[in-house]
Formats: C-alpha cells, sequence, structure tokens
C-alpha cells in the first residue's frame, strides 16, 4: 500500500482529487452568492503568504491560510460599507499579488521556483503536502457539512436566517474560512492564479443538470474530479503544465454542457 | 406576558433617525397591522422584531422560546441556485416530507413541492413563503407587505388564508401593508407608523384619527369602504388618489 504512494503520478492524482473535493461544493456557495472575485482576491493574497512563510521560516501552508484569511476577512468587513465592491476587489486581488510577487523577491538566500506557486506544481507533490492537501480538504468539507443548512439558509436571504434564530454573520465567517483553506491547499496543484477556476467552472458546468443545491455540489465534485484525471492524463500526453492543462479540462466541460444545452433547446 | 415588545426603539441608518421612540407589544392570538407611508421605517421596525437590525436606543423584549415565522417582503433567489419548492421548505430546519405537503395545503399552494422557485408564479411564490413560516410552528406570523405584486383578488385571498391559518394554529399576526382597504378589517388593532407610533387602536378609530388623515387624507375613508364592498363613495380628488394608488400597487 505504501508502495503506491512512491508513485508521484499516484500522488499527483489524490492530490488534485483531494483538492476537488473541497474546492468544488466551496465553488458552489463562491457563485451562489456572487463572490468570484472575493476567491480570486483571496486566491491572490496567498501568494503574499507564501513569501512571508518562506522569510520567516514558517510552513508555507500555514502562512497562505494566514494571508488568505485575514484578506478575506478584510474584503467581508468592507462589504456592505457602501463600497463598489468590484473595484473594491480588483484593487486588493491585483495589490496583493503585485506585493506578493515583490516580497517573494526579497528572498535573496532562498532559491524559490515562483512559477511554482502562480501555476502550482502538481507533479513534485510530496507525502507531506499530500497529508496537509487531504487533512485541509476534510476540514473543509467538514466544515460546509456542518453548517450547510444555516449556510444555504443565509445564502438564500440573511433576513430569513435572523427569522430562524441564525447569524448570518457567523456563516460568512464560516465562509470565509473554509475559502482560505481551499485557497492554500490549492496552491501546490493549480497555483494561486488558477484557484478561482476551480471554484467557479465545476459549479457552473454542474448548474443546468441540478434541481437540488445537494445535487449540484456533487456534480460540481463529479467535474473536478474528472477535470483533475482528464488534465493530468492530457499533461502528461501532450507534455503540457499540469495545473493550466487541469483547469482547461474543466473549461472544455463546461463548454461541453453549453454545446449540449444549446442545441437541446435552441434560443 | 406579551410575545414580544419593543421599549422606545430607535435606529438611525445612515446619520438618518429611521424610528425614534416606538413602544409596541403584541399578544398571542392578535392580528396587528403597521400602516405606514414609504419610507416610514416598517420594514426596518419588522427587521428590528426579527432581530436582523440592531437597535441604537431602547431594547427588545421576548418571550421565552419565542417562535417567529418570517414571510419576507420580497425574496431574489439567485437563478444560480436551484431550489425546488420541497428544498427550499425544509431551510432552515428539514422537515418529513408529510409536514411539507400539509404545510403548502394549509398555505394554499398544495402539490408544488417537485417545481422549481423560480418557475412559480407571484400568488405562489408567496404561498409557499407563508408554507416556510408556517412549519416554523410560529408563536408569531410576521408578514412584510406580503401581497405586493398580487392583484386585488390575489391579494384579498392571500389575508382570508391567513385569516384561516390563524384559527387554526392561533398565532399571532404581525403584518406591514399600505394596502389598507384588506387590511384594517381583518385586523384587531392598526398602528400608523411614521418614524414613529403616530396613533394607533381598531381599525375604526385609526382611520378617524387626525394624525391618520394628516399621512393618508380622508381618501382613505373611502378605501377602507371599497374592502366593505360599498361602491357608493364621492370621487373627490383623494379617491382618485387612493385609487390610483392601487393601481400602482397592483
Amino acid at each position: 500500500m505504501m508502495a503506491l504512494f512512491d508513485d508521484f503520478l499516484v500522488r499527483a492524482a489524490l492530490a488534485g482529487i483531494g483538492v476537488a473535493l473541497a474546492a468544488a461544493p466551496m465553488g458552489c456557495f463562491v457563485v451562489w452568492r456572487r463572490m468570484a472575485y472575493f476567491g480570486d482576491a483571496t486566491a491572490h493574497a496567498a501568494i503574499l503568504g507564501v513569501a512571508l512563510a518562506l522569510a520567516l521560516d514558517i510552513p508555507v501552508f500555514g502562512g497562505a491560510v494566514a494571508v488568505a484569511l485575514v484578506m478575506a476577512l478584510t474584503v467581508s468587513s468592507l462589504s456592505g460599507r457602501g463600497y463598489s465592491m468590484d473595484t473594491l476587489l480588483g484593487v486588493l486581488a491585483h495589490s496583493a499579488l503585485a506585493f506578493g510577487l515583490v516580497a517573494v523577491s526579497f528572498l535573496t538566500d532562498v532559491r524559490i521556483d515562483l512559477m511554482a506557486y502562480l501555476f502550482g506544481d502538481i507533479l513534485a507533490v510530496s507525502r507531506g503536502d499530500l497529508a496537509v492537501i487531504w487533512g485541509g480538504a476534510v476540514l473543509v468539507l467538514a466544515l460546509l457539512l456542518w453548517r450547510w443548512q444555516p449556510l444555504l439558509t443565509a445564502t438564500l436571504s440573511p433576513d430569513l436566517a435572523y427569522a430562524g434564530g441564525l447569524d448570518p454573520r457567523r456563516e460568512q465567517l464560516v465562509l470565509t474560512l473554509a475559502l482560505a483553506l481551499v485557497v492554500a491547499v490549492a496552491i501546490k496543484v493549480v497555483g494561486v492564479l488558477l484557484i478561482a477556476a476551480m471554484l467557479l467552472v465545476p459549479a457552473a458546468t454542474a448548474r443546468p443538470f441540478a434541481r437540488t443545491p445537494e445535487r449540484m455540489a456533487l456534480l460540481a465534485v463529479g467535474v473536478a474530479v474528472a477535470s483533475v484525471l482528464a488534465g493530468l492524463w492530457a499533461s502528461l500526453k501532450f507534455d503540457t503544465p499540469t495545473g493550466p492543462s487541469i483547469v482547461c479540462a474543466a473549461a472544455l466541460m463546461f463548454l461541453f454542457v453549453l454545446l449540449l444545452r444549446g442545441i437541446r433547446q435552441p434560443a | 406576558m406579551s410575545l414580544i415588545s419593543a421599549h422606545g426603539v430607535g435606529v438611525k441608518l445612515g446619520g438618518h433617525q429611521v424610528l425614534s421612540g416606538v413602544d409596541f407589544a403584541i399578544d398571542s392570538g392578535e392580528i396587528v397591522t403597521i400602516v405606514g407611508p414609504n419610507g416610514s421605517g416598517k420594514s426596518t421596525f419588522l427587521r428590528v422584531l426579527i432581530g436582523a437590525q440592531p437597535v441604537t436606543s431602547g431594547r427588545i423584549v421576548q418571550a421565552d422560546g419565542l417562535r417567529i415565522g418570517y414571510v419576507p417582503q420580497k425574496l431574489h433567489i439567485d437563478p444560480t441556485l436551484p431550489m425546488t419548492v420541497g428544498r427550499f421548505l425544509s431551510l432552515p430546519r428539514r422537515h418529513p416530507a408529510a409536514e411539507l405537503a400539509q404545510a403548502l395545503i394549509r398555505a394554499g399552494a398544495p402539490h408544488l413541492e417537485d417545481r422549481q422557485m423560480v418557475d412559480l408564479s407571484g400568488g405562489q411564490f408567496q404561498r409557499v413563503l407563508l408554507a416556510r413560516a408556517l412549519l416554523e410552528r410560529p408563536d408569531l406570523l410576521i408578514l412584510d407587505e406580503a401581497t405586493q405584486g398580487l392583484d386585488q383578488p390575489g391579494s384579498a385571498a392571500f389575508y382570508r388564508q391567513i385569516e384561516e391559518v390563524r384559527r387554526e394554529l392561533g398565532c399571532a399576526v404581525l403584518m406591514v401593508s399600505h394596502e389598507l382597504h384588506v387590511v384594517m378589517a381583518a385586523s384587531d388593532r392598526v398602528i400608523c407608523l411614521n418614524g414613529h407610533v403616530c396613533c394607533q387602536g381598531t381599525p375604526e378609530v385609526v382611520a378617524s384619527a387626525p394624525e391618520y388623515r394628516a399621512l393618508f387624507g380622508t381618501g382613505t375613508q373611502g378605501a377602507l369602504a371599497l374592502y366593505r364592498h360599498d361602491h357608493n363613495h364621492s370621487h373627490d380628488a383623494d379617491c382618485d388618489h387612493a385609487s390610483h394608488r392601487h393601481e400602482e400597487d397592483a
């Protein structure tokens, strides 16, 4: 059994599946709550976390979670205060990325492969990485399952949540935490630039086939896992970068669904 | 003891004093209607009662274990969120299928469980919102302009449904409306709100109160008569204004 984990391909597949399990249901909430930019900002902030973690010699995962969480909390607290959210998020997302890239350049004594953090390096996943990814993924799934009903209620309408004795701000906090975890978990697999795609594309692909939120989340997981495996296969076959190949596979599935629906019900 | 009461409640939103010094109480089984012009703080006050809006002064006292069923003014469901009626009814708490069916029957919208929420008509949607509120087994049912977007026969039927529900479940009902002609006849008590409580009492008392007339004009007398199917009111300027309002509401 342990010999199985020695194979870098098996480790890569398992890492990708772990990310898919966490990112797809989280992505459904990102889609339902129109938080696409929010996901982007959180993901881009993570590169700053990576740089800080390397500078302070702490685990990269911890640094990424911490900075992603700070970014997500900042955006959360700024929302609903009369700011124009899309502008604000655009500013924050790209500023965080720029500061992160500059911070990385200061790390003269550590030679790091920046590309690995921007686009992921799934084929270099170690056993330790695998443990971190699956630990994070299980944590995200546990959070979402535990708060599923309140999260759905608060997503539908904060007032309905209040009337039902729930606090939608707490549910927002749960989602924020889950999002930071997903981002940190996904860095190694698809990199900070493409995390938002792993959140959004499977959820968007699953939407037309779902009649309930649960079904959409399950289908999104299926799409995400299929994308990971197809992308991995394609990257070996065509010698392409793996992270982007996974996102390409997901995007092609989305396109296929779009065309299928176009044929079935011409506009 | 009252189910819920407000004591000197004030709310400031963005530097604007929306509510000030509001005293309010509702007892079990009562039907109370809050009326007031647009921007009078009606919806804000309901949001204070359900705990969605913090108060800047005063306080809210709730009976222990009070269960509130809330029917919002409108509810936008994002098209990316797939949601059957049955699934919607099981939020925030899950209920057995038999209870869902019964709640839908009670709300006057039977057999809709498998329909998508976005495919419902305005009237069906309101009834599903009502059914969801009923599933909470409320001691107090709160409705915010629940008949918005319904035509007059539609809203009259909706209010008859509410009265029936009240008879069956014995819950108190608090509603907000500007459709005075329908609401006032069904209410035990009417509260006229315009940032503060202008006047309150039985529908007849409020309708003839000078504070109320100052807000709505005497035309509402005609509107009240409309509910009583007395179409012999004179068509003075105020009445025209009143009927124009109805067209807007419909």
